[in-house]
């Protein structure tokens, strides 16, 4: 951090190890796209809020249909977040920490979500969990399950494209994890299970937290899945992006106030996440 | 003999290393597994702790088989009746002080109110009942030690074991920390198994020393007859004395060629002469008329060496001497400067290599 040079700096040399040194020492070639590159991101946020009908925010906020996609929104991120857990956990501990034949494989498969693009995914759930599904036809006579357009279909979709952000995220917490601390709760007499519940969750507490905002983030925002598998309809599968999305073809300022509480959302999580877990010491 | 506790036969073949050590603690005995880096002591803790499966032998405790390849019986680490103190203690760090040490006796079946009973009892014996709240980055290290230590002793194992544990202490700390440690392990009714590379831990802490070198047992015995007769270098340096061995015939032993070293003690056969640095004197010319051992060398190095100093001598034999600093101005002592070395025959110890 000091400067190793000889003597004190001093007022006079201050300057040359300030601005004008390292603006010096950056091409233009790649300053330039480097600027264009950070306007390109900010500026259609700035548009957002630009254009937003600030006098008339407070009646469309409390406008029922807002209430109540923002509402189903939260639910099934909440809800396909816990199901990630409770499925992408114990996944992220096998890949971690068991040896098996084809783990690589697996590896790869849980991070086909990342890359597919949504809408196929949605396709897929539909060829699955559909009413004449490969699954979905059994669920339907036996247990009278339907999951294809409703609330637990959106809870599905978004569970499906966000699952692998936790499990990558959890993984790699454990394998940081210092294993001795499990073989110390071995020693005391702690099962496996006990170990993992009492030892090895706390240890990746951060990493698990992390990974679950992670989630929640992109389950919160999922729109290609969400609208193929379980369709839109109001109070039941509309979600805020299906809703911004739908508003713009109407009423486009209504559509500027969805979009600015997702954004308004979205920042306070990556806030929240730089805080705590990012920039932590 | 009285019937061991721990009866133990650590046999794992690890990539080249084989670690082949037979063990016998009595309960409440304090065995001390000392060797250099790498003489295969940790995985041999390992082994007793269930940590590292073995690949012959046995471990028995208390009569009952915990792990033994041949019958394909092994016993998982949670099921065993031992503590484990380890080299860098391992305290969890989301629990306090005291949920650290009830961890272990909650585990053993106690409900949560005598479990952290239990573990306030243990945090005052080791003088921490005040620091029981505090997480292990709020401790200093020979507090964490110390808690370390009760977090063993809580589940009253039959085995306890430690791994260096003094190891990651200052030079201050330490000192401390080894007399009370001692005062514990005395009082511990089970086995102890104590693995250390430094002999004063092992003088210190140990009623016996086992002392393991490249995966085998060199020399075993209690404090005084391994300081007294080292079998090995490592053991004689460890307790420093220059150890020579040779074939010896009535008071004689050649340690090399030319050298026939006169010793106080008679025997005949391969054997081991030792004596301490401080018996060697050195001379500027062949010193006559004496009944002594002397002969040529030349100083390889000098070192401080508590108030004295060290001269590292080649020759016939490579020899440690002590000497005061006045001798070493007056010989003008440097290195390849050429020397006499002389030992009385009363300052050596010869006994068999057998």
């Amino acid at each position: 951090m000091t400067v190793a040079g000889t003597g004190t700096p001093t007022a006079r040399r201050r300057p040359a190890i300030g601005v004008r040194g390292r603006a010096g020492g950056v091409p233009v070639a790649l300053l330039l796209p480097a600027l264009l590159g950070l306007v390109f991101l900010v500026l259609p946020l700035a548009g957002l809020l630009a254009r937003t009908p600030w006098s008339t925010l407070p009646q469309r906020l409390a406008e029922p249909g807002v209430l109540t996609a923002l509402r189903l929104s939260l639910l099934t991120a909440t809800l396909a977040t816990l199901l990630c857990l409770v499925l992408g956990v114990p996944l992220a501990w096998l890949l971690a920490r068991v040896e098996f034949p084809g783990r690589r494989l697996v590896r790869a498969l849980v991070t086909v979500p990342l890359v597919l693009p949504p809408v196929v995914g949605g396709v897929a759930l539909l060829l699955v969990f559909g009413r004449r599904g490969l699954l979905g036809g059994w669920l339907d006579s036996t247990f009278g399950i339907t999951l294809p357009f409703t609330t637990t279909g959106v809870v599905l979709a978004e569970a499906f494209v966000a699952m692998p952000f936790l499990v990558i995220a959890v993984e790699g917490a454990l394998r940081g994890a210092d294993r001795r601390y499990e073989e110390a709760a071995a020693t005391l007499g702690a099962g496996r299970w006990t170990t993992f519940t009492h030892v090895t969750v706390p240890l990746v507490a951060p990493g698990l937290a992390a990974g679950a905002v992670l989630c929640w983030a992109r389950a919160l925002g999922e729109f290609g899945a969400t609208i193929t598998f379980a369709g839109n309809y109001p109070g039941r599968t509309q979600t805020m992006p299906l809703a911004v999305y739908l508003a713009l073809e109407t009423d486009v300022q209504s559509a500027v106030v969805l979009s600015l509480i997702l954004l308004v959302v979205s920042v306070a999580i990556l806030a929240g996440l730089r805080d705590r877990w990012i920039t932590a010491p | 003999m009285t019937a061991h506790l721990l009866d133990a036969h650590l046999v794992v073949d690890r990539g080249g290393f084989r670690l082949d050590v037979p063990l016998r603690v009595a309960a409440g005995e304090v065995v001390a597994l000392l060797g250099p880096n790498g003489a295969g002591k940790t995985t041999a803790l390992r082994a007793l702790a269930g940590l590292q499966p073995l690949t012959a032998g046995h471990v028995t405790v208390d009569g009952t088989d915990l792990d033994r390849p041949d019958r394909r019986a092994f016993t998982a680490t949670e099921r065993r009746s031992v503590g484990v103190v380890f080299q860098d203690y391992l305290l969890f760090p989301h629990l306090t002080a005291l949920d650290n040490v009830a961890f272990g006796p909650r585990r053993h079946g106690a409900d949560r109110r005598s479990a952290r009973e239990t573990a306030r009892a243990w945090l005052d014996r080791v003088g921490l009942a005040e620091h029981a709240h505090r997480r292990p980055r709020q401790l200093s290290g020979g507090q964490a030690q110390r808690v370390a230590l009760a977090r063993a002793l809580a589940v009253a194992p039959a085995l306890l074991l430690l791994d260096e544990p003094l190891a990651a202490l200052d030079a201050r700390t330490r000192l401390d920390t080894r007399a009370e440690l001692h005062r514990h392990l005395a009082a511990h009714p089970g086995a102890t198994v104590l693995v250390t590379h430094d002999p004063l831990d092992a003088l210190v802490l140990a009623d016996r020393l086992v002392i393991v070198e490249g995966g085998r047992v060199v020399q075993e015995g209690d404090a005084a007859s391994v300081t007294a007769r080292p079998r090995t270098d490592y053991v004689a340096r460890l307790v420093g004395l220059n150890l020579h061995r040779g074939r010896a015939e009535g008071h004689g032993v050649r340690v090399a060629d030319g050298l026939v070293l006169t010793v106080a003690d008679r025997l005949d056969g391969d054997a081991f002469v030792a004596f301490r640095p401080s018996a060697v004197a050195l001379h500027p010319a062949r010193p006559d008329g004496s009944p002594r051992n002397t002969w040529p060398a030349t100083v390889a190095g000098v070192q401080r060496h508590g108030d004295n100093l060290r001269v590292q001598l080649d020759g016939p034999i490579t020899v440690a001497a002590d000497v005061t600093p006045a001798a070493v101005a007056a010989l003008r002592l440097v290195p390849g400067q050429r020397v006499w070395a002389a030992v009385k025959a009363a300052e050596t110890h010869a006994y068999p290599a057998v």
